[in-house]
């Protein structure tokens, strides 16, 4: 079954009308001023697997996407708030904070959250957003790593995208990162698990969709971290990873595992030339 | 997370005819995935088997199928045909492939294999995230197969 518009709207009407219509041709503009891209042509590596690509903010209810247009209604922008005194705060054996090596995140982290996940050329490693926060924490400040997807760490990924929001993803995938990048596709294309279902088989098959009470998007993470109504905090696309392999009836992988390194950046790159819309909201 | 499909197997169901169950590896599906033998040789409950379709907890079929004929189910999904009509399309026989192993009708098909129980990639203990052995148990029993198929084959279009 591939994607209809009017099939699928059709049906919402007749099938789910408390849910609140989702309405997938809205835009989305933040604070009246930041103009998101959450359609656009598919960059060139998805050769013709997807006609458009889509944020996952198309498919929430009209409720959802207007939480997402303010600040003022944004609960995740708490935690922004939150993850700037951290900024702040000098911890660990070399008494530094992440304020002392890179001032204000308005100017030292534009851009940032766009290219992540990023090879690193030292550590001859691709690293996620998380990874090099808590490279800095051990490393440069002496302090104990936090969580993968812990509250510091996904708050501290919010303060960090907020300084990109509106640029267009754009993860390299070639040179070093090329092989990684192979290693997440094929994870997406495997039907893991006693259902046998793959990533594709929801997100790319079946997006705009409804699947028992869910309404399936094309599964991109271009607004993550992302608030949820349904556990009131941000979380991360690993968590997100996770929630869904064990949901095939699988042996889940764990959250900053090379696995999951792999998977996000091929998943990130499947939302080249979307918007970061980052904290953003969804149910 | 919700859980989308949700099978229970831990039903309290007593197994009649225990010994003449044919176990997952027996099944013997023709060329085109049909399989004429029930799988446990009593008949089955058709009032039970749509019971089973619309429980998201057992068989949740409605996950992926609209049936106007559970129409009282809420939240029926759009993955799948909707399934008006299938007594019409399928036999019964068809019907038992479809549902003990779809991948037998459909190449490739979205629709899990309820009756299967090895061949699987990091399989899981249910929704635990835990892994498990195979053989897993299969997502239905053989009886709430049966009483599925007498479900579907009442589905005729008006
Ligand atoms: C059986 C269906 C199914 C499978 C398989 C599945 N997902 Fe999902 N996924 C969902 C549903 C339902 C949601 C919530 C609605 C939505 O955003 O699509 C979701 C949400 C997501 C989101 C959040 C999107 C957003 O904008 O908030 C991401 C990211 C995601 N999935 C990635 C994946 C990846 C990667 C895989 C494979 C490892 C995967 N999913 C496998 C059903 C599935
Ligand atoms: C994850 C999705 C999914 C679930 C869950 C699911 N199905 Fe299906 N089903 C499909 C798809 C997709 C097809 C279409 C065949 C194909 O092309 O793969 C299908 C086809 C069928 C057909 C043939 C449709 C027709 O009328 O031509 C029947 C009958 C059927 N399913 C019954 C069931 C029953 C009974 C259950 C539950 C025990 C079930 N399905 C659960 C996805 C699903």
């Amino acid at each position: 079954m591939k994607f209809k518009a009017m099939t699928a709207v059709a049906a919402l009407l007749v099938a789910a009308p408390i849910m609140g219509m989702a309405d997938e041709e809205a835009e989305l503009v933040v604070n009246g001023e930041i103009e998101m891209v959450t359609k656009t042509e598919p960059p060139a590596h998805l050769e013709g697997a997807l006609p458009e690509i889509m944020s996952g903010w198309r498919f929430r209810s009209d409720e959802t996407q207007q939480t997402q247009m303010d600040d003022f209604d944004n609960p995740g922008m708490i935690f922004v708030d939150q993850a700037q005194a951290a900024w702040d705060t000098a911890e660990g054996s070399e008494g530094k904070s992440c304020a002392s090596c890179h001032n204000e995140p308005a100017s030292s982290m534009e851009g940032v959250r766009a290219v992540y996940p990023k090879w690193n050329e030292e550590a001859g490693e691709v690293r996620t957003l998380a990874m090099q926060i808590n490279d800095c924490r051990e490393n440069q400040m002496g302090a104990e790593p936090w969580k993968y997807t812990g509250n510091e760490m996904t708050a501290m990924e919010a303060l960090i995208s907020i300084e990109s929001r509106g640029m267009p993803v754009n993860v390299a995938i070639d040179g070093p990162a090329q092989s990684v990048w192979e290693e997440g596709k094929e994870m997406y294309y495997t039907r893991y698990g006693q259902l046998e279902l793959s990533c594709a088989n929801c997100h790319e098959d079946n997006y705009g969709n409804m699947i028992r009470a869910d309404h399936l998007s094309q599964g991109q993470i271009n607004g993550f971290p992302v608030y949820r109504l349904k556990n009131a905090k941000l979380n991360g696309s690993h968590a997100r990873f996770k929630g869904c392999v064990r949901d095939t009836r699988a042996e889940t992988f764990k959250p900053g595992s090379p696995e999951f390194v792999a998977l996000e950046l091929y998943v990130a790159s499947r939302g080249n030339g979307l918007s970061v819309e980052a904290p953003s909201v969804r149910n | 997370m919700m859980k989308w499909i949700v099978a229970a197997i831990v039903s309290g169901a007593p197994v009649l005819a225990a010994a003449e169950t044919v176990a997952p590896a027996d099944v013997t599906f023709d060329d085109y995935g049909a399989v004429e033998q029930s799988l446990t040789g009593t008949p089955g409950d058709p009032a039970n088997g749509a019971a089973i379709v619309g429980n998201k907890k057992a068989g949740n079929c409605v996950a992926c199928h609209q049936i106007s004929a559970l129409s009282d189910v809420p939240f029926q999904g759009e993955v799948g045909p909707m399934l008006d009509g299938a007594g019409d399309r399928w036999s019964e026989a068809e019907l038992r492939g479809i549902v003990a192993n779809s991948k037998m009708t459909f190449e490739g098909s979205m629709m899990p294999s309820y009756y299967k129980t090895t061949g699987y990639i990091r399989p899981g203990d249910g929704f635990t995230g835990k892994a498990a052995e195979e053989p897993l148990p299969p997502l239905l029993e053989a009886q709430q197969i049966e009483d599925i198929v007498a479900f579907l084959v009442t589905l005729k279009e008006e």
